[in-house]
């Protein structure tokens, strides 16, 4: 291999797999925008640490107290080192301490540093809750533009172009300021041609916003396509992608989601408001020292920007937090617990001050109402329940075939005229159906709503019967026409979003989750709550029914099997628990529907765990051969460290240096020659003792910058990793000492260690790699990356899929 | 200790310069129509919806009254029924007050289109204007190029070219934005054609 090693910037960490080169090698010069600033801007910043001027021969003990910029810091692509991280807090953390007690402006500086978490928590929900309403705003403008427009004045979609006008009871969406584009073009919105430019109008306009949100993606920010989700979770779990949490990352994010949720394809934008408000974190953690160095810290940051995401997205702030704890978030300490919580309020109340619907709420499908429910609906419920489940497990594994169809074959290569097909296909299919053509979040507000005497749609188009009407009470009524109707088209809609959401998530456009399987478990769900309730009506003298449902009575609301079926749909394709019970009881308001959501719950996450053991977000992971070592799942099997470690029994002996006697041109020799991302220091090959362990990225940059600062290194000085380097005679030249970058506390097991200790520890304390000794000598090395592979072999899985370090 | 922070914070802003100001700029349009939420007359409502009652077909009523006069009694005109069924009607009407804040809207929908207006432009400039104004130097065409190796190459020859003369603004956001081009390209690679992530 050429001198690439040296080559300013093309760190090579890889471990020995041949396609990290590729991306390590082009992951070049540190200026890959947010997280650290190029190298050479650093080297010149260099000089403000020691106090200005800028001179070589800077001091032996200059060196060794400074740490070196850079030195520290991560590759793309790699994993950070937790336990280094939460030491380097703490030392700082100390330090300001011990400083504050020294001057008033060290004090001040103490209490702002404490203060600073806060205030960046502030700082996210203004802006997660401030993004939030811009995105619900203009994606609510955008999907009404494809109807019609507005001679009030362009910005207003149907429902606040109506506003001001009288609207008759019947037809509550028609007013003269808003015409259709058949009735803007032809005059009258009337006939089979004003249909047909409808129709021919929705259609363009749905692929004009796909296509634009495709190009801006490809052409700005390929980060920004997907739900986010998964990425996220590999992303706290200590994982480094740079660029994914960006600036330019957000933009095109927000603006690409808004188009991609306008253009009527079947996703949703809770999961991309996660990916937002993390960005959010990302971007704002640069204001604060405390935060930009540390990636540790970090991570906390984002857990807690992720909940303000959730709770935006929901209206539903200790749902956010949930779901952070539960399903985002790798390590939760319980202080970022508060401070996530802090965050998702002030992103609500944000977005509450912006009022996007007009009503003071925060989601469109809020539900009012507050109907008792008997145990013997708990039987549909739980039924509502296991369609989840076979949904969810049904949805995961066509969504992973087809996902991996487009990673491996040709059908990869044209991202963009997949998306031009999809939102066709799905812009011709569901304009004719009134149920697919309105927005899915409308579609969902629907069916939870309970249909009371001031609600004049065709779901709600009972046969009325005046003389037992009692207030605003209605009984359970026979259902009319109108309801025949809307079944038969709801059970159309159903069929056609059971199967489009499987090609449209994971599209090359920002694409979320939630609203899809929400729509999905809703129209099931409302379909048999008004199978109930029709069979309750029409059969009231029946045994199960004629306790407690009485004729005359309003026994049966259909809008809350929409909800339970909505809570079962979703749980079954995340495997979301606690988070998303309290997220559907916070949208409903209130405590009464509690029993109902959790049946549903637990029944659909028992059987779609039957099924398949993953939900989407852990199959999407597996699939990118994330290195993300699951921290719910057990390790059972009875194989030891020895079997897992590097060298195997035939592989050349592990490379070590050792502490004092190598030159500089052998450690350079080891480190171009090797790809392994660290190296262990023994005393001595022949001992094999360890001493340490030391980063390759941390040797190149101090030897680098050695040799250019530093007075007398050369290929032959000899590098001494000690406090007390041995006496050399006068003619050589004069040491290099790492001992500063050199970790003096490397983690070990023994060989005979049990693996199932060895993945406990490597889950509990985020190791990168843990060394193996054998009676006190240095025998190998274990990465988490062998320990992952390691797991799917154990899993009969490919252990080749796991592709990162 | 604070101020090299803002230096920092500040050098970083100018060399990438259009995300965060836009960011700002979104933040402030966005929050200042919402905190100065003055009520012109045109946006609160109180909205009735009164069922079908009897012979009567049911009727939608809006009126421009503040919170504490909406119900049926302020809002319903003409009254439908005579005196003595008034209250049985009201009992059947639901009021509801709602407020809403036009200029929010507007102002939201203009910075929206604003921004993919400028992104358009600038994806236009980038694909055919900036290939026809750039000189073809060679340390730029590895742009084009698709190579590691001739990437790799390249880059040790811009640091220096880049260090004798990279102290005017302009040079500096052209530097900048070879850096951005570059990452992009590299994300595109991974997303796109090695389909290493989001597939």
């Amino acid at each position: 291999m050429d001198q690439k090693g040296y080559r300013r910037g093309s760190f090579q960490s890889a471990t020995s797999d041949e396609d990290m080169l590729e991306i390590a090698g082009a992951s070049v010069d540190f200026s890959v925008a947010d997280d650290d600033p190029p190298l050479d801007r650093e080297m010149g910043g260099f000089s403000s640490y020691n106090g200005g001027g800028m001179n070589g021969t800077s001091t032996m003990m200059d060196f060794l107290e400074e740490p070196l910029p850079g030195v520290g810091t991560y590759e793309d692509f790699n994993t950070i080192d937790w336990v280094r991280e939460k030491s380097r807090d703490r030392d700082r953390h100390r330090e300001i301490t011990n400083r504050s007690k020294e001057s008033t402006w060290a004090l001040l500086h103490s209490v702002s540093d404490a203060f600073s978490g806060w205030l960046l928590m502030l700082l996210i929900g203004l802006l997660a809750g401030s993004l939030a309403g811009l995105i619900d705003i203009s994606a609510h403008w955008m999907t009404d533009l494809k109807e019609g427009v507005c001679l009030a004045g362009f910005w207003f979609n149907h429902e606040h172009c109506c506003w001001k006008s009288n609207t008759t009871f019947t037809d509550r969406d028609k007013c003269p300021e808003w015409k259709s584009w058949s009735q803007l073009i032809l005059g009258h919105g009337e006939g089979a041609f004003a249909y047909i430019l409808n129709y021919f109008m929705y259609v363009i306009w749905a692929l004009m916003f796909s296509l634009l949100a495709v190009l801006l993606v490809k052409g700005f920010a390929p980060y920004a396509c997907g739900s986010g989700i998964p990425e996220i979770k590999t992303i706290l779990s200590g994982f480094i992608i740079r660029g994914y949490l960006g600036k330019w990352t957000l933009v095109i994010k927000t603006i690409t989601l808004v188009l991609a949720v306008s253009s009527g394809l079947s996703l949703g934008k809770e999961g991309p408001l996660v990916h937002v408000a993390c960005c959010c974190g990302n971007i704002l953690c640069h204001l604060f020292t405390k935060y930009r160095k540390n990636e540790a810290k970090r991570r906390e940051v984002l857990s807690a920007a992720a909940a303000a995401g959730v709770s935006v997205a929901f209206g539903a702030p200790i749902g956010g937090v949930l779901f952070s704890l539960e399903e985002v978030s790798y390590y939760f300490p319980l202080k970022t617990l508060w401070r996530s919580f802090f965050a998702a309020l002030v992103a609500a109340f944000t977005l509450r001050s912006i009022n996007p619907f007009g009503n003071s709420r925060l989601v469109l499908f809020y539900v009012e109402f507050h109907m008792p429910w008997h145990l013997l609906e708990l039987v549909p419920f739980i039924l509502l329940g296991i369609f989840g489940g076979l949904w969810g497990a049904f949805f995961i594994r066509s969504n992973i075939a087809w996902c991996r169809r487009r990673k491996t074959t040709r059908l990869g290569k044209y991202p963009v005229l997949e998306v031009f097909v999809v939102t066709a296909i799905t812009a011709i299919l569901a304009f004719p159906n009134e149920y697919t053509r309105m927005s899915t979040s409308e579609l969902i507000s629907e069916l939870f709503n309970d249909c009371g005497i001031l609600d004049s749609s065709k779901l709600c188009e009972y046969v009325n019967d005046f003389n037992s009407t009692k207030g605003d009470d209605l009984p359970d009524r026979a259902a009319g026409s109108g309801v025949y109707t809307a079944m038969w088209q709801l059970a159309l809609a159903l069929i056609m979003k059971v199967f489009i959401t499987i090609f449209t998530f994971g599209m090359k456009v920002p694409s979320g989750l939630f609203i899809p399987s929400m729509a999905v478990g809703a129209i099931a769900g409302r379909l048999l709550g008004v199978a109930v309730e029709q069979l309750a009506f029409y059969h009231h003298d029946w045994a199960i029914f004629s306790g407690w449902c009485s004729q005359g009575a309003d026994c049966i609301t259909p809008g809350l099997y929409a909800m339970v079926g909505a809570a079962a749909c979703l749980g079954g394709v995340t495997r979301m628990t606690v988070s998303l019970v309290v997220i559907m009881f916070e949208l409903t308001g209130g405590l009464e529907y509690i029993v109902p959501l959790m049946a549903a719950a637990m029944t659909s996450k028992w059987v779609a765990d039957a099924i398949g053991r993953e939900g989407i977000y852990d199959a999407h992971i597996r699939l990118n051969g994330y290195p993300f070592l699951e921290a719910k799942e057990e390790f059972s099997h009875k194989t030891r460290a020895m079997d897992v470690m590097r060298p195997r029994k035939n592989d050349p002996p592990l490379t070590v240096i050792t502490q004092d006697t190598m030159t500089v041109e052998d450690v350079e020799t080891i480190v171009t020659s090797t790809t392994y991302s660290g190296y262990p220091v023994v005393v001595s090959r022949a001992s094999q003792r360890l001493v340490g362990f030391v980063l390759r990225r941390d040797l190149i940059i101090s030897i680098e910058n050695a040799r250019k600062k530093q007075d007398g290194i050369v290929s032959t000085s000899v590098v001494c990793f000690t406090d007390y380097c041995p006496p050399l005679p006068p003619s050589s030249p004069s040491v290099l000492k790492l001992r500063s970058i050199l970790d003096l506390s490397p983690f070990t097991v023994t060989d005979e260690t049990p693996m199932e200790i060895v993945v406990d520890i490597f889950r509990k304390l985020g190791l990168r790699q843990c060394l193996v000794t054998h009676n006190g000598k240095l025998l190998g090395i274990i990465t988490k990356k062998d320990v992952l592979k390691h797991i799917a072999q154990m899993a009969n899985q490919d252990p080749d899929s796991i592709l990162f370090n | 200790v604070l101020f090299p922070q803002a230096h920092r914070m500040f050098a970083q802003s100018s060399r990438n310069s259009a995300s965060p100001v836009l960011l700002l700029v979104l933040l402030g349009c966005v929050l200042c129509p919402s905190a100065q939420a003055s009520k012109s007359s045109e946006d609160i409502r109180c909205k009735c919806i009164c069922p079908p009652y009897r012979n009567i077909s049911g009727h939608i009523y809006n009126k421009n009254v503040s919170q504490k006069d909406c119900n049926c009694l302020h809002v319903v005109e003409p009254m439908p029924v005579p005196g003595n069924d008034v209250e049985a009607y009201c009992l059947l009407c639901e009021c509801k007050y709602e407020e809403r804040s036009t200029t929010t809207i507007k102002v939201i929908i203009i910075i929206y289109l604003s921004v993919v207006g400028a992104l358009l432009l600038y994806m236009a400039f980038l694909v055919l204007v900036d290939p026809l104004i750039r000189k073809p130097d060679p340390y730029t065409q590895p742009l084009h190029n698709e190579e590691d190796s001739e990437d790799t190459r390249s880059l040790a020859a811009v640091p220096t070219l880049a260090g004798a003369r990279a102290n005017t603004v302009l040079e500096r956001v052209e530097g900048a934005q070879q850096r951005w081009k570059r990452q992009v390209q590299e994300q595109r690679k991974t997303v796109f054609d090695r389909h290493k992530m989001l597939s």
